[in-house]
């Protein structure tokens, strides 16, 4: 069984550091995955080389059956991997709104028949709801660069949904919220359809244990464990090395 | 509300200054007239010069290129195809859109300075194939006696300065004002997007080098058309027409205008060459040295200043200045941030 997404023996160095050292991991579809572990362990890295901005130097990537190892960000987008960063990336010049509609833009369906700004339309037909499920339509005419810190993340999550995603990346998407917005972002994230994958950095484990259905650990580059959240949970193993991780 | 009344303001600035130049071919002499209509055709050029630096992130030196390209097919080919107008124009775009498409390779895939150096290198090479291909370009000599031209099938031709002018008018404000559409349309949004974030941009799924490629294409029509305004203009091209000094120029009015704004682009060009062509007449050999300062002067002075080619790309500061990121898609991710208080 390969699932959804399948890296296998990853690794990644930087210079004498092993960020990643042939690390493993297999997503199915529609399943909520966490991955934690201490700061460094290399999550962040491991979602750089799933949304294909980082080439590892070893192992490859599969997603729905095929081999994207060789494949940029742009095209590994277009076939249904969105992510977002974990520092909040938009477009600063471009109003919320516009954010949205420059990423569904790549996905949206020509209808039949062309007319002028058509495509643009209907990207702009899927930006008004997902604003208002990000609470951001008060703010929908704003320029990005002007939107809180908090509001920029939920931001950049509209637009990774706007991509049509089959497999969502976070990068720690509940940092920097307020207690609301973290409300929010659990509801929505509980609300998404089962044809999208999720595989999900975040460190508050209240967050992992309430969303997800599969976690792996990874500490140093490695994979310390993969189970269900009740294994991870009481594995005394993650205990042992979240201790360390904090010291 | 501010901006309403701002947006008034500049639509009434705009409106003033084109009823100033439907009236002025009236109110000044045959010299001056002509004059006013090649420094129009600049202005062209530095809209297309905006349209790469200012929208879509690509600063460049390298206009006077397809300018020129536009210029010598115009007068070399056009004028024996046809003397009609719109017919010269469409072969002096096709040949600045040919040469922008052949130098893709080069200029797309290079970065901040990197397209400073080697659109300014294009733009010298095309100037000395034309000094040099003298059976073709006449040489340095220039070529001249080039016959007048009628704007439309049925038109007389153009006949003196003043109608040189108006012609150079209407189509000049026509591009831009198709400039101005094309830019509202999903291709101007993917621009800016680019210009703010390329790795965001690639990471929702488009392909930037695509848009860049397109961006590049359409200033070097732009350019080109404003090559066969020229010819019309001044009756005359020469090599010396198409320069560095022309090039760093446009950049500065264009800077000057404001990089992502095509009518401050039109109206900082034209502003620039035409204190260039005053001082010429003034301080003859200083006008170069004034020049310079106002260029140190304009970097330095203004908010969306050359000063902000930093990392990949020219870009204006958004609003409020969020932390400079890392542009190598793999360091953006590893700011040191507080984590796992588990
Ligand atoms: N671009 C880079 N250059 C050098 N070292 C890096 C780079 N990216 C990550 N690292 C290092 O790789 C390790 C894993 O980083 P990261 O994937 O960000 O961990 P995490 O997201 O789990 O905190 C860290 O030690 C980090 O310093
Ligand atoms: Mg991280």
């Amino acid at each position: 069984m390969t699932g959804l997404l399948s890296a296998q023996d990853v690794s990644v160095r930087y210079g004498s550091l092993a960020a990643l050292a042939g690390v493993d991991l297999c997503i199915h579809d529609g399943q909520r995955h966490a991955l934690i572990g201490p700061n460094g362990a290399g999550k962040t890295t491991l979602l750089n080389v799933i949304g294909g901005s980082t080439k590892p130097h070893r192992g490859t990537v599969r997603f729905n059956g095929r081999d994207v190892s060789r494949l940029g960000p742009a095209a590994r987008a277009r076939r249904g991997i969105n992510r977002i960063h974990q520092r909040p990336a938009v477009f600063p010049t471009l109003t919320a709104t516009e954010n949205v509609v420059v990423a569904a833009l790549p996905r949206v369906i020509r209808r039949r028949g062309w007319r002028p700004g058509g495509r643009r339309r209907a990207a702009h037909h899927r930006a008004g709801p997902l604003l208002e499920q990000m609470g951001l339509t008060d703010v929908a005419a704003v320029p990005a660069g002007h939107l809180a810190h908090g509001q920029r993340r939920q931001l950049e999550i509209a637009m990774a949904l706007a991509g049509r995603p089959r497999l969502l990346l976070l990068d720690e998407p509940a940092a920097g919220l307020s207690a609301t917005e973290v409300g929010r972002l659990v509801e929505l994230l509980r609300a998404l359809p089962r044809a999208v994958a999720v595989l999900l950095v975040e460190h508050r484990l209240d967050l992992v244990y309430a969303l997800s259905d599969a976690v792996t650990v990874l500490r140093d580059g490695r994979t310390l464990a993969a189970g269900t959240p009740d294994e991870i949970r009481t594995s005394p193993l993650v205990r042992q090395a979240y201790a360390d991780g904090v010291s | 509300m501010r901006d309403e009344v701002i947006r008034r303001v500049r639509g009434a600035v705009a409106a003033l200054v084109l009823a100033g130049l439907v009236v002025a071919p009236w109110a000044v002499d045959d010299y001056t007239a002509a004059i006013l209509a090649r420094t129009l055709a600049l202005g062209l050029v530095g809209v297309s010069v905006a349209l790469l630096t200012g929208v879509a992130g690509m600063p460049t030196l390298g206009q006077t290129a397809p300018y020129a390209a536009g210029a010598y097919a115009c007068a070399v080919l056009g004028s024996q195809i046809s003397d009609v107008g719109v017919v010269q124009l469409a072969v002096a775009a096709g040949a600045g859109a040919v040469l922008a498409a052949l130098t893709v390779p080069l200029v797309v895939p290079a970065r901040g300075v990197i397209v400073l150096m080697i659109t300014l290198a294009i733009g010298e090479l095309v100037v000395t194939v034309l000094g040099r291909w003298r059976s073709v370009t006449g040489g340095t000599d220039g070529l001249a006696g080039i016959s007048p031209v009628r704007p439309f099938w049925g038109l007389p031709v153009l006949a003196n300065d003043q109608a040189r002018y108006l012609y150079t008018l209407v189509v000049v404000a026509t591009l831009v004002g198709a400039v101005l559409l094309l830019l509202r349309t999903r291709f101007g949004l993917l621009l800016r997007a680019g210009r703010d974030d390329e790795t965001r941009l690639r990471a929702s799924g488009h392909r930037v080098p695509l848009h860049l490629s397109g961006a590049h294409i359409a200033a070097g029509a732009i350019a080109g058309a404003a090559g066969s305004l020229l010819v019309v203009a001044q009756q005359y091209i020469s090599p010396a027409d198409f320069g560095f000094d022309t090039s760093a120029l446009l950049l500065l009015g264009v800077v000057i205008g404001g990089t992502a704004s095509v009518g401050g682009a039109l109206v900082g060009a034209a502003l620039v060459i035409a204190v260039r062509d005053w001082l010429f007449g003034v301080l003859p050999g200083h006008a170069p040295l004034v020049l310079g300062a106002l260029f140190v002067a304009t970097v330095y002075l203004l908010p969306t200043g050359v000063n902000r080619v930093r990392g990949a790309r020219v870009r204006l500061r958004p609003p409020t200045a969020p932390p400079s990121r890392p542009d190598a898609p793999a360091a953006r991710d590893h700011a040191p941030v507080p984590e796992l208080h588990a």
